[in-house]
């Protein structure tokens, strides 16, 4: 069993059966994925609230604490941004503003994000430059590091305005030895 | 948001009980923290050891404390747990404070 633990990361085309010894014979197991849904309120304790269930589900679901700290970090600046950017001035607050499916296939953990608010400015994200650190009082940056975060530890971003909807996608590496479908 | 104070050789330690300083709790935090520290001359050392994740709101919220105490006083930070020890690196935000490893290490580097 811990040879597939260790394969499960490779696409299983990319192996041969091995045939000798015939006692050590094994078979690659299908890639298993598990996708969940979470519904998420636009405000700061809808937010908070919806980490810690995606944080409980991830590590349930057989990531390493670093991978859930990671995923919680992106998500924690990506779902505050909707609070409080797209969904400024807006109606919000219902337990249903922001949707987010997570995808994990023991390698990657495929994030996406959809809400109805405003669309990102230039429909594109920020290029999340980090701000300057100069001096050493006064003029420290209180903001701005936010996508300089989500830029710096996910391994791929998009985003997408579709019927007035913003989706964004993020993925981060999340290996694990083996996945369960947490209840 | 609830902090504890005690004294520990010059250093004003201040422990932060909670295990979250994020966007909903940044403002709260700011507060606590401008109270805690206000008026005092001493060195302000920030026991971190209970608070297990941290965004760019609870990192805003530090470096504002950082600039309440003030170009005259130090606000040093001690026990960061991983989660908060990843934030500072990435945003190079370890460069900017003096961190201790825990609350024994800032006394001796006052005693050295």
């Amino acid at each position: 069993m811990k040879i597939w633990a260790m394969l499960t990361s490779r696409r299983p085309d990319e192996f041969m059966p091995v045939a000798h010894p015939a006692q050590e014979r094994y078979v690659i197991a299908p890639a298993a994925k598990v996708v969940r849904t979470f519904a998420v309120a636009a405000s700061e304790a809808g937010v908070r609230c919806g980490l810690g269930r995606i944080r409980a589900f991830l590590f349930a679901a057989g990531l390493s604490d670093e991978t859930c700290g990671t995923a919680e970090i992106i998500l924690a600046e990506a779902l505050n941004n909707v609070a409080e950017h797209a969904y400024a001035g807006r109606d919000a607050g219902s337990p249903n503003d922001i949707e987010v499916m997570i995808t994990l296939d023991g390698t990657t953990a495929a994030i996406k994000i959809t809400d109805s608010g405003a669309p990102l400015p230039g429909l594109r994200p920020p290029e999340g430059h980090p701000p300057p650190l100069e001096g050493s009082g006064a003029g420290l940056p209180e903001g701005g590091f936010g996508w300089f975060l989500i830029r710096s530890l996910t391994t791929r971003l998009s985003y997408m305005r579709q019927d007035n909807r913003n989706m964004l996608k993020l993925s981060i590496d999340a290996p694990a030895a083996r996945l369960t479908a947490p209840h | 948001m609830e902090l504890t104070s005690k004294y520990q050789g010059a250093y004003h330690v201040i422990t932060v009980n909670a295990e979250r300083i994020d966007a909903a709790a940044a403002i709260a935090f700011k507060e606590a923290l401008r109270s805690a520290t206000a008026g005092g001359m001493d060195r302000v050392l920030l026991n971190l050891e209970q608070v297990r994740f941290i965004d760019s709101s609870g990192l805003g919220a530090i470096v504002a404390a950082l600039k309440l105490v003030g170009p005259d006083r130090q606000l040093d930070l001690a026990c960061l747990t991983p989660g908060v020890e990843k934030v500072f690196r990435l945003t190079r935000m370890n460069s900017i404070f003096q961190i201790y490893e825990d609350l024994g290490d800032a006394d001796l580097a006052q005693a050295g």
